[in-house]
Protein backbone atom coordinates (compact mmCIF):
# COMPACT_ATOMS: atom_id res chain seq x y z
CA UNK A 1 0.00 0.00 0.00
CA UNK A 2 2.66 2.45 1.12
CA UNK A 3 5.09 1.35 -1.57
CA UNK A 4 2.54 1.86 -4.32
CA UNK A 5 1.65 5.24 -2.85
CA UNK A 6 5.26 6.31 -2.77
CA UNK A 7 5.96 5.00 -6.26
CA UNK A 8 2.92 6.78 -7.73
CA UNK A 9 3.73 10.11 -6.07
CA UNK A 10 7.39 9.55 -6.85
CA UNK A 11 6.88 8.96 -10.56
CA UNK A 12 4.52 11.94 -10.73
CA UNK A 13 7.19 14.21 -9.27
CA UNK A 14 9.78 12.59 -11.53
CA UNK A 15 7.72 13.43 -14.61
CA UNK A 16 7.08 17.00 -13.52
CA UNK A 17 10.73 17.27 -12.46
CA UNK A 18 12.03 16.20 -15.87
CA UNK A 19 9.68 18.56 -17.68
CA UNK A 20 10.71 21.45 -15.44
CA UNK A 21 14.40 20.63 -15.64
CA UNK A 22 14.39 20.40 -19.39
CA UNK A 23 11.72 22.98 -20.14
CA UNK A 24 12.22 25.83 -17.68
CA UNK A 25 15.36 27.23 -19.35
CA UNK A 26 13.45 27.66 -22.60
CA UNK A 27 10.28 29.17 -21.25
CA UNK A 28 9.85 32.86 -21.92
CA UNK A 29 7.11 35.42 -22.24
CA UNK A 30 7.73 35.57 -25.96
CA UNK A 31 7.13 31.86 -26.24
CA UNK A 32 3.80 32.00 -24.43
CA UNK A 33 2.46 35.17 -26.00
CA UNK A 34 3.46 34.97 -29.66
CA UNK A 35 2.67 32.92 -32.71
CA UNK A 36 5.53 31.13 -34.44
CA UNK A 37 7.60 33.40 -36.65
CA UNK A 38 9.06 31.98 -39.83
CA UNK A 39 11.48 29.23 -38.94
CA UNK A 40 10.26 28.75 -35.36
CA UNK A 41 10.64 25.01 -35.76
CA UNK A 42 14.24 25.33 -36.81
CA UNK A 43 15.07 27.43 -33.78
CA UNK A 44 14.07 30.95 -34.76
CA UNK A 45 11.80 33.36 -32.88
CA UNK A 46 8.12 33.36 -31.96
CA UNK A 47 6.11 31.13 -29.67
CA UNK A 48 3.31 28.66 -29.25
CA UNK A 49 0.42 31.00 -28.44
CA UNK A 50 -1.42 29.70 -31.50
CA UNK A 51 -1.23 26.16 -30.11
CA UNK A 52 -2.22 27.20 -26.58
CA UNK A 53 -5.28 29.00 -27.91
CA UNK A 54 -6.07 26.20 -30.36
CA UNK A 55 -5.92 23.58 -27.64
CA UNK A 56 -8.07 25.64 -25.27
CA UNK A 57 -10.71 26.19 -27.97
CA UNK A 58 -10.65 22.57 -29.02
CA UNK A 59 -10.74 21.05 -25.55
CA UNK A 60 -13.18 23.66 -24.22
CA UNK A 61 -15.70 23.27 -27.03
CA UNK A 62 -15.44 19.49 -27.09
CA UNK A 63 -15.85 19.20 -23.34
CA UNK A 64 -18.92 21.45 -23.34
CA UNK A 65 -20.48 19.45 -26.18
CA UNK A 66 -19.57 16.08 -24.66
CA UNK A 67 -21.08 17.15 -21.33
CA UNK A 68 -24.27 18.42 -22.94
CA UNK A 69 -24.65 15.18 -24.89
CA UNK A 70 -23.21 12.77 -22.32
CA UNK A 71 -25.25 13.74 -19.25
CA UNK A 72 -28.65 13.20 -20.93
CA UNK A 73 -27.41 9.85 -22.27
CA UNK A 74 -26.30 8.77 -18.79
CA UNK A 75 -29.61 9.91 -17.30
CA UNK A 76 -31.52 8.10 -20.00
CA UNK A 77 -29.62 4.86 -19.43
CA UNK A 78 -30.17 5.05 -15.67
CA UNK A 79 -33.65 6.40 -15.32
CA UNK A 80 -35.70 6.08 -18.44
CA UNK A 81 -35.07 2.50 -19.48
CA UNK A 82 -35.94 -0.40 -17.25
CA UNK A 83 -32.92 -1.29 -15.16
CA UNK A 84 -31.58 -4.76 -15.78
CA UNK A 85 -33.11 -4.90 -19.24
CA UNK A 86 -31.17 -6.05 -22.30
CA UNK A 87 -31.22 -2.52 -23.72
CA UNK A 88 -29.71 -1.09 -20.55
CA UNK A 89 -27.00 -3.72 -20.24
CA UNK A 90 -26.01 -3.67 -23.91
CA UNK A 91 -25.92 0.14 -24.07
CA UNK A 92 -23.65 0.32 -21.04
CA UNK A 93 -21.41 -2.35 -22.55
CA UNK A 94 -21.26 -0.33 -25.76
CA UNK A 95 -20.06 2.74 -23.87
CA UNK A 96 -17.46 0.63 -22.06
CA UNK A 97 -16.12 -0.44 -25.44
CA UNK A 98 -16.21 3.12 -26.82
CA UNK A 99 -14.39 4.26 -23.68
CA UNK A 100 -11.55 1.87 -24.45
CA UNK A 101 -11.11 2.56 -28.17
CA UNK A 102 -7.83 4.40 -28.87
CA UNK A 103 -8.17 7.93 -30.13
CA UNK A 104 -6.51 7.21 -33.49
CA UNK A 105 -9.58 5.11 -34.32
CA UNK A 106 -11.83 8.07 -33.50
CA UNK A 107 -9.54 10.18 -35.68
CA UNK A 108 -9.90 7.76 -38.57
CA UNK A 109 -13.69 7.53 -38.20
CA UNK A 110 -14.10 11.29 -37.89
CA UNK A 111 -11.76 11.75 -40.84
CA UNK A 112 -13.91 9.58 -43.08
CA UNK A 113 -17.05 11.39 -41.89
CA UNK A 114 -15.33 14.69 -42.71
CA UNK A 115 -14.37 13.51 -46.18
CA UNK A 116 -17.95 12.42 -46.71
CA UNK A 117 -19.32 15.76 -45.49
CA UNK A 118 -16.66 17.69 -47.36
CA UNK A 119 -15.09 19.23 -44.23
CA UNK A 120 -11.34 19.75 -44.43
CA UNK A 121 -8.91 19.40 -41.56
CA UNK A 122 -10.00 22.18 -39.23
CA UNK A 123 -10.88 23.17 -35.69
CA UNK A 124 -14.40 21.92 -36.44
CA UNK A 125 -13.05 18.53 -37.49
CA UNK A 126 -11.06 18.37 -34.27
CA UNK A 127 -14.04 19.34 -32.18
CA UNK A 128 -16.15 16.61 -33.78
CA UNK A 129 -13.45 14.01 -33.16
CA UNK A 130 -12.65 14.99 -29.60
CA UNK A 131 -16.33 15.30 -28.73
CA UNK A 132 -16.90 11.74 -29.94
CA UNK A 133 -13.86 10.67 -27.95
CA UNK A 134 -14.97 12.31 -24.72
CA UNK A 135 -18.70 11.47 -24.75
CA UNK A 136 -18.03 7.92 -23.48
CA UNK A 137 -15.87 9.35 -20.69
CA UNK A 138 -18.70 11.62 -19.55
CA UNK A 139 -21.33 8.89 -19.92
CA UNK A 140 -19.38 6.28 -17.99
CA UNK A 141 -18.34 8.64 -15.20
CA UNK A 142 -21.84 10.08 -14.73
CA UNK A 143 -23.25 6.58 -14.91
CA UNK A 144 -21.00 5.46 -12.07
CA UNK A 145 -22.02 8.54 -10.09
CA UNK A 146 -25.71 7.86 -10.60
CA UNK A 147 -25.22 4.33 -9.32
CA UNK A 148 -23.96 5.76 -6.03
CA UNK A 149 -27.19 7.71 -5.46
CA UNK A 150 -29.10 6.02 -2.63
CA UNK A 151 -32.33 4.36 -3.73
CA UNK A 152 -33.99 6.18 -0.84
CA UNK A 153 -33.30 9.56 -2.45
CA UNK A 154 -35.00 8.48 -5.67
CA UNK A 155 -37.89 7.12 -3.61
CA UNK A 156 -38.25 10.46 -1.82
CA UNK A 157 -38.86 12.49 -4.96
CA UNK A 158 -40.93 9.77 -6.57
CA UNK A 159 -43.19 9.43 -3.57
CA UNK A 160 -43.73 13.17 -3.61
CA UNK A 161 -45.17 12.64 -7.08
CA UNK A 162 -42.15 13.77 -9.08
CA UNK A 163 -41.85 12.75 -12.70
CA UNK A 164 -38.73 10.95 -13.88
CA UNK A 165 -37.32 14.22 -15.18
CA UNK A 166 -37.96 16.03 -11.91
CA UNK A 167 -36.27 13.19 -10.06
CA UNK A 168 -33.37 13.37 -12.50
CA UNK A 169 -32.88 17.06 -11.71
CA UNK A 170 -32.56 16.30 -8.00
CA UNK A 171 -30.08 13.53 -8.73
CA UNK A 172 -27.99 15.92 -10.83
CA UNK A 173 -27.94 18.25 -7.88
CA UNK A 174 -26.89 15.42 -5.61
CA UNK A 175 -24.00 14.30 -7.83
CA UNK A 176 -22.93 17.83 -8.83
CA UNK A 177 -19.47 17.69 -7.21
CA UNK A 178 -18.80 14.49 -9.10
CA UNK A 179 -19.93 16.04 -12.38
CA UNK A 180 -17.00 18.46 -12.12
CA UNK A 181 -14.70 15.46 -11.94
CA UNK A 182 -16.31 14.00 -15.04
CA UNK A 183 -15.86 17.27 -16.92
CA UNK A 184 -12.28 17.46 -15.74
CA UNK A 185 -11.52 13.94 -16.95
CA UNK A 186 -13.03 14.76 -20.31
CA UNK A 187 -11.10 18.02 -20.57
CA UNK A 188 -7.83 16.35 -19.60
CA UNK A 189 -8.29 13.71 -22.24
CA UNK A 190 -9.37 16.30 -24.80
CA UNK A 191 -6.49 18.69 -24.34
CA UNK A 192 -3.84 16.01 -24.31
CA UNK A 193 -4.86 13.98 -27.31
CA UNK A 194 -2.55 13.81 -30.35
CA UNK A 195 -3.78 10.94 -32.47
CA UNK A 196 -7.33 12.27 -32.70
CA UNK A 197 -6.29 15.69 -33.95
CA UNK A 198 -3.48 14.56 -36.24
CA UNK A 199 -5.72 13.85 -39.23
CA UNK A 200 -8.67 16.01 -38.39
CA UNK A 201 -7.46 19.36 -37.10
CA UNK A 202 -4.31 19.93 -39.11
CA UNK A 203 -1.88 22.56 -37.94
CA UNK A 204 -1.42 26.25 -38.51
CA UNK A 205 1.04 28.92 -37.50
CA UNK A 206 -1.78 31.45 -37.30
CA UNK A 207 -4.01 32.07 -34.33
CA UNK A 208 -7.23 30.10 -34.69
CA UNK A 209 -9.86 32.56 -35.96
CA UNK A 210 -12.40 30.49 -37.85
CA UNK A 211 -13.81 27.13 -36.94
CA UNK A 212 -13.44 25.79 -40.49
CA UNK A 213 -9.73 26.47 -40.69
CA UNK A 214 -6.87 24.28 -39.50
CA UNK A 215 -5.72 25.04 -35.99
CA UNK A 216 -2.61 24.33 -33.97
CA UNK A 217 -2.78 22.23 -30.82
CA UNK A 218 -0.26 21.90 -28.02
CA UNK A 219 0.28 18.15 -28.19
CA UNK A 220 1.04 18.39 -31.92
CA UNK A 221 3.33 21.38 -31.36
CA UNK A 222 5.21 19.34 -28.77
CA UNK A 223 5.35 16.42 -31.17
CA UNK A 224 6.79 18.56 -34.00
CA UNK A 225 9.35 20.20 -31.75
CA UNK A 226 10.45 16.92 -30.21
CA UNK A 227 11.03 15.43 -33.65
CA UNK A 228 13.52 18.19 -34.43
CA UNK A 229 17.23 17.39 -34.27
CA UNK A 230 18.03 20.90 -32.97
CA UNK A 231 18.56 20.93 -29.16
CA UNK A 232 17.06 24.44 -28.84
CA UNK A 233 13.81 23.28 -30.46
CA UNK A 234 13.74 20.10 -28.38
CA UNK A 235 14.07 22.24 -25.27
CA UNK A 236 11.10 24.26 -26.37
CA UNK A 237 9.14 21.02 -26.64
CA UNK A 238 9.63 20.52 -22.91
CA UNK A 239 8.71 24.13 -22.28
CA UNK A 240 5.49 23.53 -24.25
CA UNK A 241 4.85 20.39 -22.25
CA UNK A 242 5.26 22.48 -19.10
CA UNK A 243 2.67 24.95 -20.39
CA UNK A 244 0.27 22.07 -21.12
CA UNK A 245 0.82 20.66 -17.64
CA UNK A 246 0.22 24.08 -16.08
CA UNK A 247 -3.03 24.53 -17.99
CA UNK A 248 -4.26 21.16 -16.72
CA UNK A 249 -3.12 22.05 -13.19
CA UNK A 250 -5.05 25.33 -13.28
CA UNK A 251 -8.16 23.54 -14.54
CA UNK A 252 -7.84 20.90 -11.80
CA UNK A 253 -7.54 23.56 -9.09
CA UNK A 254 -10.47 25.58 -10.42
CA UNK A 255 -12.58 22.44 -10.58
CA UNK A 256 -11.75 21.55 -7.00
CA UNK A 257 -12.67 25.02 -5.81
CA UNK A 258 -15.97 24.93 -7.71
CA UNK A 259 -16.72 21.41 -6.52
CA UNK A 260 -16.08 22.21 -2.86
CA UNK A 261 -18.38 25.21 -3.09
CA UNK A 262 -21.09 22.90 -4.41
CA UNK A 263 -20.75 20.46 -1.51
CA UNK A 264 -22.77 22.75 0.73
CA UNK A 265 -26.00 20.83 0.45
CA UNK A 266 -24.56 17.42 -0.07
CA UNK A 267 -25.76 14.70 2.24
CA UNK B 1 -48.71 -24.16 6.90
CA UNK B 2 -50.36 -23.64 3.55
CA UNK B 3 -53.74 -24.79 4.76
CA UNK B 4 -53.49 -22.50 7.73
CA UNK B 5 -52.87 -19.35 5.84
CA UNK B 6 -55.60 -19.92 3.29
CA UNK B 7 -58.03 -20.22 6.17
CA UNK B 8 -56.61 -17.08 7.71
CA UNK B 9 -56.82 -15.19 4.45
CA UNK B 10 -60.53 -15.86 4.44
CA UNK B 11 -60.88 -14.69 8.01
CA UNK B 12 -59.08 -11.46 7.36
CA UNK B 13 -61.63 -10.64 4.72
CA UNK B 14 -64.48 -11.28 7.08
CA UNK B 15 -63.51 -8.78 9.74
CA UNK B 16 -66.11 -6.07 9.86
CA UNK B 17 -64.51 -2.67 9.95
CA UNK B 18 -66.16 0.24 11.71
CA UNK B 19 -65.27 2.66 8.92
CA UNK B 20 -65.06 2.38 5.18
CA UNK B 21 -61.76 1.03 3.86
CA UNK B 22 -59.49 3.64 2.33
CA UNK B 23 -57.36 1.07 0.62
CA UNK B 24 -58.23 -2.43 -0.46
CA UNK B 25 -55.58 -4.95 -1.35
CA UNK B 26 -56.90 -7.76 -3.51
CA UNK B 27 -55.10 -11.00 -4.40
CA UNK B 28 -51.79 -9.21 -4.34
CA UNK B 29 -48.73 -11.18 -5.37
CA UNK B 30 -45.22 -9.82 -5.76
CA UNK B 31 -42.34 -11.66 -7.38
CA UNK B 32 -38.78 -10.36 -7.22
CA UNK B 33 -36.34 -11.95 -9.63
CA UNK B 34 -38.69 -14.90 -9.93
CA UNK B 35 -39.01 -15.43 -6.16
CA UNK B 36 -42.52 -15.29 -4.78
CA UNK B 37 -42.18 -12.60 -2.08
CA UNK B 38 -45.76 -11.57 -1.28
CA UNK B 39 -48.31 -14.33 -1.46
CA UNK B 40 -51.92 -13.61 -2.19
CA UNK B 41 -52.48 -10.72 0.20
CA UNK B 42 -56.03 -9.56 0.81
CA UNK B 43 -56.61 -6.67 3.16
CA UNK B 44 -58.86 -3.69 3.77
CA UNK B 45 -57.13 -0.70 5.30
CA UNK B 46 -59.55 1.46 7.27
CA UNK B 47 -59.41 5.22 6.97
CA UNK B 48 -58.51 7.69 9.71
CA UNK B 49 -56.69 5.09 11.70
CA UNK B 50 -53.25 3.63 12.10
CA UNK B 51 -52.63 0.18 10.72
CA UNK B 52 -49.35 -1.43 11.67
CA UNK B 53 -47.72 -4.14 9.62
CA UNK B 54 -45.69 -6.39 11.90
CA UNK B 55 -43.65 -9.49 11.31
CA UNK B 56 -40.11 -10.86 11.45
CA UNK B 57 -37.49 -9.21 9.31
CA UNK B 58 -37.45 -10.41 5.71
CA UNK B 59 -41.12 -11.40 5.79
CA UNK B 60 -42.08 -8.79 3.21
CA UNK B 61 -43.24 -5.76 5.19
CA UNK B 62 -41.23 -3.20 3.22
CA UNK B 63 -42.17 -4.84 -0.04
CA UNK B 64 -45.85 -4.65 0.87
CA UNK B 65 -45.59 -0.99 1.86
CA UNK B 66 -43.76 -0.03 -1.33
CA UNK B 67 -46.31 -1.92 -3.37
CA UNK B 68 -48.99 0.41 -1.98
CA UNK B 69 -47.05 3.36 -3.40
CA UNK B 70 -46.07 1.75 -6.71
CA UNK B 71 -42.42 2.06 -5.73
CA UNK B 72 -41.77 -1.65 -6.21
CA UNK B 73 -42.70 -2.16 -9.82
CA UNK B 74 -40.17 0.14 -11.41
CA UNK B 75 -37.20 -1.66 -9.93
CA UNK B 76 -35.77 -4.48 -11.93
CA UNK B 77 -37.32 -7.87 -12.34
CA UNK B 78 -40.32 -7.14 -10.17
CA UNK B 79 -43.71 -8.52 -11.08
CA UNK B 80 -46.88 -7.46 -9.32
CA UNK B 81 -50.26 -9.13 -9.82
CA UNK B 82 -53.59 -8.40 -8.21
CA UNK B 83 -54.85 -4.97 -7.34
CA UNK B 84 -54.69 -2.20 -4.80
CA UNK B 85 -57.71 0.04 -4.66
CA UNK B 86 -57.49 3.54 -3.26
CA UNK B 87 -60.94 5.05 -2.81
CA UNK B 88 -62.12 2.24 -5.05
CA UNK B 89 -59.69 2.99 -7.88
CA UNK B 90 -57.11 0.40 -8.86
CA UNK B 91 -53.63 1.92 -8.74
CA UNK B 92 -52.36 -0.99 -10.82
CA UNK B 93 -54.86 -0.35 -13.61
CA UNK B 94 -53.29 0.08 -17.05
CA UNK B 95 -54.27 3.74 -17.28
CA UNK B 96 -53.37 4.62 -13.69
CA UNK B 97 -51.08 7.62 -13.47
CA UNK B 98 -48.16 6.79 -11.21
CA UNK B 99 -47.18 10.33 -10.22
CA UNK B 100 -50.77 11.10 -9.28
CA UNK B 101 -51.01 7.95 -7.14
CA UNK B 102 -47.78 8.70 -5.33
CA UNK B 103 -48.85 12.26 -4.63
CA UNK B 104 -51.74 10.85 -2.60
CA UNK B 105 -49.33 9.07 -0.29
CA UNK B 106 -46.57 10.48 1.86
CA UNK B 107 -43.70 8.10 2.51
CA UNK B 108 -41.60 8.24 5.65
CA UNK B 109 -38.64 5.96 5.21
CA UNK B 110 -36.42 4.16 7.66
CA UNK B 111 -33.79 6.87 7.83
CA UNK B 112 -34.58 10.51 7.17
CA UNK B 113 -33.53 11.51 3.71
CA UNK B 114 -33.48 15.28 3.23
CA UNK B 115 -33.21 16.43 -0.36
CA UNK B 116 -29.88 18.09 -1.18
CA UNK B 117 -31.27 21.58 -0.67
CA UNK B 118 -32.28 24.03 2.06
CA UNK B 119 -34.84 23.39 4.78
CA UNK B 120 -37.28 25.71 3.02
CA UNK B 121 -36.81 24.04 -0.37
CA UNK B 122 -37.21 20.60 1.13
CA UNK B 123 -40.76 21.44 2.14
CA UNK B 124 -41.48 23.59 -0.91
CA UNK B 125 -40.20 20.95 -3.33
CA UNK B 126 -43.43 18.95 -3.50
CA UNK B 127 -45.77 21.92 -3.99
CA UNK B 128 -43.34 23.38 -6.55
CA UNK B 129 -43.26 20.30 -8.77
CA UNK B 130 -47.02 20.27 -8.65
CA UNK B 131 -47.16 23.76 -10.03
CA UNK B 132 -47.19 26.11 -7.06
CA UNK B 133 -45.10 29.14 -8.03
CA UNK B 134 -46.42 31.86 -5.74
CA UNK B 135 -43.74 32.69 -3.17
CA UNK B 136 -46.26 33.87 -0.56
CA UNK B 137 -48.21 30.63 -0.84
CA UNK B 138 -45.05 28.56 -0.62
CA UNK B 139 -43.93 30.45 2.48
CA UNK B 140 -47.33 29.78 4.01
CA UNK B 141 -47.15 26.07 3.22
CA UNK B 142 -43.64 25.79 4.66
CA UNK B 143 -44.64 27.49 7.89
CA UNK B 144 -47.86 25.50 8.28
CA UNK B 145 -46.18 22.15 7.72
CA UNK B 146 -43.20 22.94 9.94
CA UNK B 147 -45.64 23.94 12.66
CA UNK B 148 -47.58 20.72 12.04
CA UNK B 149 -44.53 18.68 12.98
CA UNK B 150 -43.44 21.01 15.76
CA UNK B 151 -40.29 22.12 13.96
CA UNK B 152 -41.14 25.75 13.19
CA UNK B 153 -39.75 27.29 16.37
CA UNK B 154 -36.56 25.26 16.03
CA UNK B 155 -35.74 26.16 12.44
CA UNK B 156 -37.57 29.39 11.56
CA UNK B 157 -34.32 31.39 11.70
CA UNK B 158 -32.38 29.08 9.43
CA UNK B 159 -34.80 28.12 6.69
CA UNK B 160 -32.14 28.80 4.08
CA UNK B 161 -29.50 26.58 5.57
CA UNK B 162 -28.96 23.02 4.50
CA UNK B 163 -31.38 20.44 5.84
CA UNK B 164 -28.48 18.13 6.57
CA UNK B 165 -27.42 20.36 9.47
CA UNK B 166 -30.45 19.22 11.49
CA UNK B 167 -30.35 16.39 14.00
CA UNK B 168 -31.64 13.00 12.85
CA UNK B 169 -34.86 13.46 14.81
CA UNK B 170 -35.43 16.91 13.32
CA UNK B 171 -34.66 15.58 9.86
CA UNK B 172 -37.27 12.87 10.22
CA UNK B 173 -39.87 15.46 11.24
CA UNK B 174 -38.78 17.58 8.28
CA UNK B 175 -39.34 14.59 6.01
CA UNK B 176 -42.79 14.11 7.48
CA UNK B 177 -43.58 17.79 6.87
CA UNK B 178 -42.23 17.51 3.33
CA UNK B 179 -44.60 14.62 2.68
CA UNK B 180 -47.56 16.47 4.19
CA UNK B 181 -46.88 19.51 2.01
CA UNK B 182 -48.19 17.73 -1.09
CA UNK B 183 -51.47 17.13 0.74
CA UNK B 184 -51.58 13.35 0.66
CA UNK B 185 -54.47 11.25 1.96
CA UNK B 186 -52.33 8.43 3.21
CA UNK B 187 -49.09 8.31 5.18
CA UNK B 188 -46.85 5.28 4.78
CA UNK B 189 -44.05 4.74 7.27
CA UNK B 190 -41.35 2.10 7.05
CA UNK B 191 -39.77 1.63 10.48
CA UNK B 192 -39.63 5.40 10.53
CA UNK B 193 -38.36 5.65 14.07
CA UNK B 194 -35.73 2.93 13.99
CA UNK B 195 -32.87 5.41 13.56
CA UNK B 196 -34.18 7.79 16.22
CA UNK B 197 -33.54 8.27 19.93
CA UNK B 198 -36.40 7.50 22.35
CA UNK B 199 -37.50 11.14 22.66
CA UNK B 200 -37.63 11.75 18.91
CA UNK B 201 -39.38 8.41 18.53
CA UNK B 202 -42.03 9.52 20.97
CA UNK B 203 -42.42 12.86 19.17
CA UNK B 204 -42.98 11.11 15.84
CA UNK B 205 -45.38 8.58 17.37
CA UNK B 206 -47.44 11.35 18.96
CA UNK B 207 -47.47 13.28 15.70
CA UNK B 208 -48.77 10.26 13.83
CA UNK B 209 -51.48 9.66 16.42
CA UNK B 210 -52.42 13.33 16.02
CA UNK B 211 -52.46 13.10 12.25
CA UNK B 212 -54.78 10.13 11.98
CA UNK B 213 -57.83 12.34 12.31
CA UNK B 214 -56.94 13.69 8.86
CA UNK B 215 -55.02 10.83 7.30
CA UNK B 216 -55.01 7.10 6.87
CA UNK B 217 -51.73 5.78 8.21
CA UNK B 218 -49.92 2.53 7.49
CA UNK B 219 -46.79 1.81 9.48
CA UNK B 220 -44.27 -0.96 9.20
CA UNK B 221 -42.62 -1.84 12.47
CA UNK B 222 -40.93 -4.78 14.04
CA UNK B 223 -41.26 -3.36 17.53
CA UNK B 224 -44.35 -4.85 19.10
CA UNK B 225 -44.47 -2.22 21.85
CA UNK B 226 -44.60 0.48 19.21
CA UNK B 227 -47.39 -1.29 17.37
CA UNK B 228 -49.27 -1.52 20.65
CA UNK B 229 -48.71 2.15 21.43
CA UNK B 230 -49.79 3.66 18.13
CA UNK B 231 -51.96 1.36 16.10
CA UNK B 232 -55.66 0.74 15.84
CA UNK B 233 -55.22 -2.29 13.63
CA UNK B 234 -52.44 -4.77 13.11
CA UNK B 235 -51.55 -6.98 10.19
CA UNK B 236 -49.17 -9.82 10.97
CA UNK B 237 -47.14 -10.89 7.96
CA UNK B 238 -45.14 -14.08 7.98
CA UNK B 239 -43.18 -15.50 5.10
CA UNK B 240 -44.91 -13.24 2.57
CA UNK B 241 -48.41 -14.12 3.75
CA UNK B 242 -50.98 -12.02 5.56
CA UNK B 243 -51.44 -14.32 8.52
CA UNK B 244 -53.68 -12.31 10.77
CA UNK B 245 -55.43 -8.97 10.72
CA UNK B 246 -57.51 -7.37 13.40
CA UNK B 247 -57.83 -4.76 16.09
CA UNK B 248 -54.60 -4.12 17.94
CA UNK B 249 -55.68 -5.70 21.21
CA UNK B 250 -57.16 -8.75 19.45
CA UNK B 251 -53.99 -9.49 17.52
CA UNK B 252 -51.59 -8.77 20.34
CA UNK B 253 -53.54 -10.25 23.25
CA UNK B 254 -55.76 -12.90 21.70
CA UNK B 255 -54.19 -13.91 18.42
CA UNK B 256 -56.11 -16.64 16.63
CA UNK B 257 -53.34 -18.05 14.54
CA UNK B 258 -50.70 -20.22 16.24
CA UNK B 259 -47.89 -18.48 14.33
CA UNK B 260 -49.11 -15.08 15.45
CA UNK B 261 -49.27 -16.42 19.00
CA UNK B 262 -45.67 -17.53 18.78
CA UNK B 263 -44.55 -14.23 17.29
CA UNK B 264 -46.40 -12.13 19.83
CA UNK B 265 -44.90 -14.18 22.65
CA UNK B 266 -41.49 -13.57 21.21
CA UNK B 267 -40.72 -17.09 20.05
CA UNK B 268 -40.16 -15.96 16.47
CA UNK B 269 -38.32 -12.80 15.66
N1 LIG C 1 -34.50 -5.87 -4.54
C1 LIG C 1 -34.61 -7.13 -4.07
N2 LIG C 1 -34.01 -8.15 -4.73
C2 LIG C 1 -34.12 -9.41 -4.27
N3 LIG C 1 -34.79 -9.75 -3.19
C3 LIG C 1 -35.41 -8.79 -2.49
C4 LIG C 1 -35.35 -7.41 -2.89
N4 LIG C 1 -36.04 -6.68 -2.01
C5 LIG C 1 -36.52 -7.55 -1.10
N5 LIG C 1 -36.15 -8.82 -1.38
C6 LIG C 1 -36.50 -10.01 -0.61
O1 LIG C 1 -37.86 -9.94 -0.29
C7 LIG C 1 -38.07 -10.42 1.02
C8 LIG C 1 -38.85 -9.39 1.81
O2 LIG C 1 -38.05 -8.25 2.01
P1 LIG C 1 -38.59 -6.99 2.78
O3 LIG C 1 -39.90 -6.61 2.22
O4 LIG C 1 -37.53 -5.96 2.76
O5 LIG C 1 -38.75 -7.55 4.25
P2 LIG C 1 -38.97 -6.78 5.61
O6 LIG C 1 -39.21 -5.34 5.32
O7 LIG C 1 -40.16 -7.45 6.23
O8 LIG C 1 -37.77 -7.02 6.43
C9 LIG C 1 -36.72 -10.74 1.62
O9 LIG C 1 -36.55 -12.14 1.59
C10 LIG C 1 -35.75 -10.06 0.69
O10 LIG C 1 -34.59 -10.85 0.58
MG1 LIG D 1 -38.05 -3.66 5.93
Amino acid sequence: MQISGISITGSLFLIIGIIMYKGLPYISWEMISQSPKGGFYIGKGGGIFNAILGSLYLAGLSTVLATLIGIPIALYLNMYIKQGSFLEKSSKLLFDVLFGIPSIVYGAIAFSIMVWLGIRASLLGGVITITLLTIPIVVRTIDELLLTVPVDLKNVTKSLGATTWETAKVLIKYIKPGIFTAILLAFGRAIGDVAGVLLTTGFSDNLPKYIDEPAATLPLAIFFQLSSPIPEVQGRAYASALVLTLIILIIVICTHILASKQKKHKI
Amino acid sequence: MHAHSSIETKETQNIILPSTPHMQIKDLNVYIEGTHILKNINLDIPNNSITSIIGPSGCGKTTLLKTLNRLMDDSKEVKVTGSVLVNGEDIYAKDAEVTHIRKKMGLLSQRPFPLPMSIFDNIAYGPKIHGERNKKVLEQIVETQLRNVGLWEEVKDRLDSSATGLSIGQQQRLCLARGLAVQPEIILGDESTSALDPISTQTIENLLIDLKKDYTIVLVTHILRQARRVSDYILFVYNGKAVEFGKTEDVLINPKNPITQQYVKGFIS
